[in-house]
């Protein structure tokens, strides 16, 4: 057995390998044997740590020294002043944004220390391509528990009385879920994971498949024996190659050691699982359409009654949950429903994933106990607004979700009271704007996506959106005209109430949302035709002060449109009929002569 | 191998653990000093010494290491803390006098008294 | 060139190949598209109409599936594919500012390719480095917190 008196753990996530930890760990790697020091420290590549932002990390225990924006320069001094002579290089560590003090333990920064990491305990702690550190981490316990010690309908009751509810969006209760499933006649029955997370900005899932693979199999493997299932799917989207790289190990390696397939501790139990790429549309992640799709054909929702429970993948009972949800489940089973239920709101239990991103100091994923207020999330672990500009508002559950104004920062979040202020906990997308940010031009932008992946089968859906889309489209360029108002109110309960899918159902969310509380911009927009956030661009004017302006002829010249004109050494002006607010011409001002109303 | 029972997991267990005690331990630390002062008295022989004997014991204990503490005539330096005792740092270490450390105080918790430079809360 | 089962000569025998390895399977569709378009980069109305053919499915329904995913093209595509980033926060943090930048530079709009076959732009709705916004893709590459200025510097590298 070799010993190894530390180790260093180099993120391999996405983000940070998107901001080169590959290269940190080729160097790594050669300066550990520069300096003779691989046989007495370990090099572990992990998942991600949820703080991309501060990517590439490198973290070094057994301290827990946490290293940020590291770079392939900084890695031999890392080895030879903190690994060989034990002095930690304090201009890598982490600082505190307001103290501005230096956070060397990764414990003690604050984008952690308000967050109750569970079902992101592993990712970034462990080598998601190496079984043996998941089950050092009591990995499978929960497994042999199920198999050896409970009945398929004691682990239902376990989940019911934990009050586990669905991360994917819906929140339906999970155990009740799989009791329906258990119940349904059939022989054959399926358990599927929908890790297609098209949400845009929510990447929860995607760090759980990549940080830590073997809790979603465990989670679901209990869900099959608890369900009377012996396959199942896991269907990822094509996007994510790194998360189905290390899937396709972690079920390989499952396999070897026998926690897959035939006889799964020799409790007579077997599963195996597949993975299903997907290919590019939003619409799939809906659970109808997500198994249409697994059967090969056009990924398009249908009606339901029947539900999967009843009727899913191949006309065969089929149970569908969400990744974090599965990834839940293990824990649960390990210790316990009363310690899940003592966490969280009367009605929403345990922890949540966000993904804490936009205009917060801090970005990425935070896992927090249900009922922290949105102030605690966006200014404890977001550390508050970049450039302390002043808050707008946050986008929670994505282009089906709605937006939460400053007055309801503290409101303790669950699934109930994000619905009742007209939002929803979606996947756990967490936008956050300020004042530059035009709510009008965002509704206009979330209308534009859920249009673009609307599957056109039903009509409310496939046409309601276009025109709401339209009219969202005149209002911003200026050309809002009285009366659009209501006509977005009428279009949005319409489509709503008629559409197939969930996907028409909560498209007009972001319109009403940020109707309801920003009822004033859309009304700047329309009758003094002025964008209050100045990003609308159509309604934006450009004007050069007099008092600055040098006569320099410079932005005259870089002018596209030839739209300013003016003596050399005399104020310039722009005509207002010629310009095509480029802003070319702030661009090159000198002089600060130049600005935009 | 094949996990057949819930005892053949605890057995894979038991084996990733000690892979892993760096990070995951039992809360026990063993540190050595290896400042410049420490390494040039031979803290990298100490070092490998306790890596050994921890191995050959099967310990689930972190062993790390500080830069100069600042007693450098007492090099080579090291620092045992035993969950809910005082941190009791022993001077003039050198690798033959490891296994008694580890024996004694690190596994029976009696400290040896010979090697104390000093003690901690 | 190699002889299809379909009957007719395929252009390419490795269609054959995958083809073969998912025959009497259920549920293939996708993985079969997928599989196709690397050979080419997309899926020309040939390659299509012998899957088809293949197992025995009506052109259109195939065609549909096809046409269906974001991920299938049926145009010929340029040496590298740009995906600029539309997301959520991406668009608060500027998005659009690189998406203009490129089209500019390149002179193409999103979806097409350049005149010279170096580049497509390709619009997503995620990259899922929202940490790192505004950021683009080309081929495997991620690039994260961009500003328009770094753009020609990026794309002069292919
Ligand atoms: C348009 C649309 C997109 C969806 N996308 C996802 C998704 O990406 N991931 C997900 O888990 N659920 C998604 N859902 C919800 C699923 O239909 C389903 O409710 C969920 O997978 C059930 O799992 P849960 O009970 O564990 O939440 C989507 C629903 C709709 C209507
Ligand atoms: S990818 Fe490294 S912290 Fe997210």
């Amino acid at each position: 057995m070799q010993i190894y008196r530390g180790h260093v753990l180099v993120c391999a996530g996405t983000g940070c390998v998107a901001s080169g930890s590959r290269n940190v760990q080729a160097e790594m790697e050669k300066q550990l044997e520069a300096f003779n020091l691989d046989k007495e420290i370990k090099l572990v590549e992990t998942g991600c740590h949820g703080f991309c932002e501060m990517g590439p990390i490198v973290i070094v225990y057994p301290e827990g020294i946490f290293y940020c924006r590291v770079q392939p320069e900084d890695v031999k001094e890392i080895v030879e002043e903190h690994l060989l002579k034990g002095r930690p290089v304090k201009r890598l560590l982490f600082k505190n944004q307001i103290t501005e003090e230096m956070v060397p333990h990764y414990k003690d920064i604050d984008f952690y220390k308000k967050q109750n990491r569970i079902v992101l305990g592993n990712c970034g702690f462990i080598n998601p391509e190496n079984i043996k550190e998941y089950i050092a981490r009591d990995g499978y316990e929960a497994l042999a528990k199920a198999l050896t010690q409970m009945t398929p309908e004691q682990v239902i009751e376990e989940i019911k009385a934990a009050g586990l509810r669905g991360r994917g969006g819906g929140g339906f209760p999970t155990g009740l879920k799989w009791e329906f499933a258990r119940k349904a006649p059939g022989d054959k029955k399926y358990v599927i994971c929908n890790a297609d997370e098209g949400d845009p900005c929510a990447f929860m899932d995607r760090s759980i498949l990549e940080g830590d693979p073997h809790a979603l199999i465990e989670g679901m493997a209990i869900a099959a024996y608890a369900i009377g299932s012996d396959e199942g799917y896991i269907y990822v989207r094509a996007e994510y190659p790194l998360a189905i790289k290390r899937l396709k190990i972690a079920i390989a390696q499952a396999h070897e050691l026998g926690l897959l397939g035939e006889d799964i501790f020799g409790s007579g139990f077997n599963f195996k699982l597949n993975i299903k790429e997907g290919a590019g549309a939003f619409v799939c992640g809906e659970e109808t359409a997500l198994i249409a799709s697994i059967e090969g054909r056009r990924g398009e929702p249908r009606v339901r009654p029947p539900f999967p429970a009843n009727k899913g993948l191949w006309g065969k009972p089929s149970n569908v949950n969400n990744v974090e949800t599965f990834a839940n489940v293990p824990r649960i089973i390990a210790r316990g429903s009363q310690w899940f239920a003592d966490m969280g709101t009367e009605k929403s239990k345990g922890t949540k994933v966000f993904a804490l991103t936009g205009k917060v100091k801090n970005t990425g994923l935070a896992e927090v106990t249900m009922g922290i207020t949105l102030r605690e999330i966006i200014y404890d672990i977001g550390g508050g607004i970049i450039d302390d500009k002043k808050y707008k508002a946050v986008q929670i559950g994505g282009p089906s979700g709605g937006c939460i104004p400053e007055e309801l920062l503290d409101l303790p979040i669950d699934y109930d009271s994000l619905i009742s202020a007209g939002a929803m906990m979606g996947s756990g997308g967490l936008v956050v704007m300020d004042e530059d940010t035009c709510m009008v031009e965002l509704a206009r932008f979330f209308l534009n996506f859920t249009q673009m992946e609307s599957c056109g089968k039903c009509t409310p859906c496939r046409e309601g959106t276009k025109i709401m889309l339209d009219i969202l489209e005149r209002i911003t360029k200026g050309e809002g005209k009285e009366g659009d108002i209501e006509l977005l109110q009428s279009l949005a309960e319409t489509i709503k109430s008629t559409s197939l899918c969930g996907l028409g159902q909560t498209a007009p969310n972001p319109v009403l949302s940020t109707l309801r509380y920003f009822r004033d911009e859309y009304e700047a927009h329309i009758k003094d035709k002025r964008c209050p956030a100045g990003a609308c661009t159509a309604l934006a004017s450009y004007r050069i002060l007099e008092d600055k302006c040098i006569g320099c002829t410079s932005c005259a010249r870089v002018c596209p449109a030839k739209a300013i004109s003016g003596e050399v050494k005399k104020p310039h002006k722009i005509d207002p009929a010629k310009c095509i607010k480029c802003g070319a011409c702030i661009e090159t001002c000198k002089f600060n002569a130049i600005v935009k109303q | 191998m094949a996990i057949k029972s819930p005892e053949d997991l605890k057995k894979i267990k038991d084996e990733a653990l000690e892979e892993a005690t760096a990070r995951i331990n039992d809360g026990t630390q063993i540190m050595v000093g290896m400042g410049t002062c420490g390494i040039a008295a031979g803290a990298r022989e100490v070092m490998a010494a306790i890596m050994e004997e921890v191995g050959k014991r099967n310990l689930k204990i972190a062993i790390s290491w500080t830069g100069c503490i600042g007693m450098c005539e007492q090099e080579v330096l090291v620092d045992v803390i035993r969950p809910g005792e005082k941190r009791i740092t022993y001077g003039k270490v050198t690798p033959q006098v490891v296994p008694r450390i580890i024996t004694e105080h690190v596994i029976n918790g009696n400290i040896v008294e010979d090697y104390v430079v000093g003690k901690l809360d | 060139m190699g002889k299809c089962c379909c009957g007719n000569t395929c252009q390419d025998s490795r269609l054959t190949e995958i083809l073969e390895e998912y025959k009497g399977k259920e549920g293939v569709l996708i993985p079969v598209l997928q599989r196709a378009q690397e050979i080419k980069g997309y899926l020309p109305e040939k390659t299509i109409r012998a899957i088809a053919d293949f197992f025995n499915k009506p052109y259109s329904e195939v065609y549909g599936v096809a046409t269906f995913y974001a991920q299938f093209r049926l145009q010929p595509s340029g040496e590298n594919t740009i995906r600029v980033c539309a997301g959520t926060a991406c668009h608060v943090r500027g998005g659009k500012a690189i998406l203009d930048k490129v089209c500019s530079e390149l002179n193409i709009a999103p979806g097409g390719t350049s005149a010279d076959g170096k580049f497509s732009l390709e619009p997503v709705a995620c990259l899922g480095a929202c940490g790192l916004a505004p950021v683009m893709m080309i081929n495997d590459t991620t690039y994260g917190r961009l500003t328009p200025e770094k753009i020609p510097e990026i794309l002069a590298k292919y």
